[in-house]
């Protein structure tokens, strides 16, 4: 593997609070060295580098996305690793974290190393989230030891979340034992049979069942009232895909209260609220789903306020005939990994002023920090070469048909993004050029 | 009158129905059109038919319009984007029945202002208090009804228990109020629509009936005390002695029959509309 040079860009590395015009240079899949400006020029030419020019552009860490569904195993109609792992890196992502309700549910460290082998094709790195309970099921725990092993780096039951207080107990307790974060998709199904979008009036209107937002705040409650009595165990829980005020009211306490609860947004969250459903819009059905505008805009300020750990896409492919049924019969989810940074700059930054490096900091550092990946999230020397260059100034347009992944299945078809992806490296590799 | 001599109408229903699809029938045959009805028993739709394949082997087939009825709200979009022809939708899931809201509008005109033939305006229905009764979370007809006639002036009283009408109703759009107690609200109105109890789309919901019939029940004595001039409608199917006695539903304020009457009229204008509006470009 040929070293990069990294040349004349301008660096974002909130690891290292570093936020300057630096040169990079990467060797053996690892930051080798990050000087001023034509210091490594020398170095560069003595090991004939690639060199990137990297001029007006931000050269940051690698983007992680601590939740997708790459549907392999089984449903590579949907998506395959390597589709999807594409449309990560064409989006900036260096890291995923891949979600256990394949088929079969990632229970075992057999599948769990499956999809880490080279057969996969992986452009980025994949890491494995296990399922919590064998097949999912709520009652037995998986072996939370031997799938740390196999490269696990958190444990869930996603879409059917965890309701029993039991079973719940021995999941953050077990998985405390061993050091792994629980991630819960908080919705208690007993309040959500039949329903497919936010409750509220626009549901009564619509004739559809509705989503309370109870649903999601009363298990976010739950849990963090089991983290608490756990407290000594230094129980990790982490709230997936966080999309009501009330829930994120619940993990600012807990977190006041020196508990170890962390959570992450969706773009879609804090981009949409529940009006873009109207007209029965398949691609804008969601689980949790889009909210009312009063919910969006606490996503929002939790974000700015630094409530938030990490923005995770949920990115959740779906082939085209799945989504083209009656809106009730369609399945969940949407795309999310080539819209992210530019939903992200578009609106965090863009409209809202954040600065760059909370940006990076939500996209890579933090959500790397939330699942432990040692070496990821930063651009210190001798963390992993993953590198996003992207222009922080680039307008574009996103066009689904274009997209890498295998499912085109996003609201967000034409949509103007702000902060163009430029080209990413994967542990010293590059793995997309615009 | 054969304002749509052959022209192809289809109608699609995946639930039953008799006075919208007969009357749908018998205004498409008055008019002079050729009806094709495919129902989801005996039809491909048993054996997993999309509904988009569905639409697209009806407009291969010639329809130019599909008239459909569907238990999915807003399954008329899914069909609409899928075949590009013009969709009448005769009932959709718990959304909405907007050519029962015409037919009931008509009756309530005929009564309240029989003589009058001015066009219809915001305020033709200004002072006329209408009480919608029953299910109405369920019920596709009550939301058809509650959007439309505060658009011509009137006021729109729900009610009925928590369970079948949440609160969120009364923000569906604007002029719907809710009244819980039904005396209170007969008092006021000079149309009472009553709903049927959706048991098939009860869902597990535990509602006890002789306290709803206490409590809601359109019977003679109540109507006597509270709305003894009152119109009384009913979009069918009744279950009579739940929601509503025999001797309100047959006795002389009731315009059930007429509602239906009525429909045959209503459906063949929907029709010449959306027939002589179709793009003609886009069928293919």
């Amino acid at each position: 593997m040929k070293p990069i040079l990294i040349r004349g860009g301008h660096v974002v590395d909130p690891a290292s609070g570093l936020d300057a015009d630096r040169d990079l240079l990467l060797r053996d899949g690892r930051v080798s060295a990050v000087e001023a400006p034509g210091k490594l020029n020398a170095a560069a030419k003595q090991e004939a580098a690639e060199i990137l020019d990297a001029k007006g552009l931000v050269v940051a860490p690698g983007l992680i996305d601590i939740h997708v569904h790459l549907r392999e195993p089984g449903q590579g109609y949907k998506e395959t690793i390597a589709s999807g792992t594409a449309a990560a890196a064409a989006g900036g992502f260096t890291a995923v974290c891949a979600m256990p309700n394949t088929v079969p549910v990632n229970d075992s460290p057999e599948t769990t190393r499956w999809m880490q082998s080279p057969e996969r094709n992986a452009l980025i790195r994949v890491f494995p989230i296990t399922a919590a309970t064998r097949g999912s099921m709520g009652e037995a725990l998986t072996e939370y030891g031997a799938l740390k092993a196999a490269g696990a780096v958190a444990v869930t039951d996603d879409g059917k979340p965890i309701l029993g207080d039991s079973i719940m107990r021995q999941t953050l307790a077990a998985a405390a034992r061993i050091g792994l974060p629980v991630i819960q998709h908080a919705e208690d199904t007993r309040m959500t049979g039949g329903c497919s979008m936010n409750s509220g009036a626009l549901a009564f209107r619509l004739g559809l069942r509705g989503m309370p937002v109870e649903a999601e705040s009363s298990l976010v409650e739950r849990d963090i009232r089991m983290v608490a009595e756990l407290k000594d165990s230094r129980a990790h829980l982490h709230v997936a895909h966080l999309s009501t005020a009330k829930a994120l009211e619940a993990v600012k306490r807990a977190r006041r209260n020196g508990l170890h609860v962390t959570c992450e947004v969706a773009p879609h969250h804090f981009v949409m609220n529940e009006e873009a459903v109207a007209e029965y819009n398949t691609h804008a059905k969601m689980n949790p789903p889009l909210r009312s505008e009063a919910d969006r805009e606490a996503m929002l300020e939790g974000i700015m306020e630094g409530a938030v750990d990490s923005i995770a896409t949920d990115h959740a492919p779906h082939a085209a005939h799945e989504k083209e049924q009656e809106f009730e019969r369609a399945p969940n989810g949407i795309t999310g990994l080539e819209t992210a940074l530019g939903l992200t700059m578009a609106v965090l930054h863009g409209k809202h002023k954040l600065p760059l490096s909370r940006i990076i900091s939500l996209l890579s550092t933090q959500s790397a920090a939330v699942l432990n990946l040692k070496g990821r999230g930063s651009l210190a020397v001798g963390s992993f070469a993953d590198v996003v260059l992207f222009d922080p100034k680039g307008q574009w347009k996103f066009h689904a048909s274009e997209s890498k992944s295998k499912s085109k299945n996003t609201p967000f078809d034409g949509w103007t993004m702000l902060g163009k992806v430029s080209a990413t490296i994967s542990e010293g590799r590059v793995v997309y050029r615009s | 009158m054969k304002h749509l001599f052959k022209r192809r109408v289809s109608l699609l229903f995946y639930e039953s129905s008799t006075r919208t699809r007969t009357s749908f029938e018998l205004a498409a045959k008055q008019l002079g059109a050729d009806t094709v009805l495919v129902s989801a028993l005996s039809s491909s739709i048993e054996k997993g038919e999309s509904l988009k394949d569905t639409g697209i082997a009806l407009r291969a087939l010639g329809a130019e319009c599909i008239i459909l009825r569907h238990p999915s709200s807003g399954a008329p979009y899914v069909l609409s984007r899928a075949t590009g022809l013009p969709i009448l939708n005769a009932g959709d899931g718990m959304h909405e029945h907007p050519s029962q809201a015409l037919l009931d509008l008509r009756t309530i005109l005929t009564h309240l202002r029989a003589a009058k033939a001015t066009p219809v305006s915001e305020t033709t229905l200004k002072g006329v208090t209408v009480t919608i009764c029953g299910d109405i979370f369920h019920s596709r007809v009550a939301r058809s009804n509650m959007l439309l006639l505060p658009r011509l002036g009137a006021r729109v009283l729900l009610s009925g228990p928590q369970a079948l009408l949440p609160e969120t109703a009364a923000s569906a759009g604007p002029g719907i109020v809710i009244e819980r107690d039904f005396d209170k609200a007969l008092n006021q109105s000079q149309v009472v629509m009553m709903l049927r109890i959706q048991a098939e789309r009860l869902a597990g919901m535990n509602l006890d009936l002789d306290e709803y019939k206490l409590r809601y029940q359109a019977n003679s004595d109540r109507i006597a005390a509270h709305a003894p001039d009152a119109l009384i409608l009913h979009p069918g199917p009744i279950i009579r002695g739940l929601e509503i006695t025999s001797e309100v539903a047959d006795g002389p304020q009731s315009a059930i029959a007429e509602q239906v009457r009525h429909g045959v009229a209503i459906r063949m204008a929907l029709l010449v509309r959306a027939l002589n509006a179709a793009p003609k470009g886009k069928r293919k």
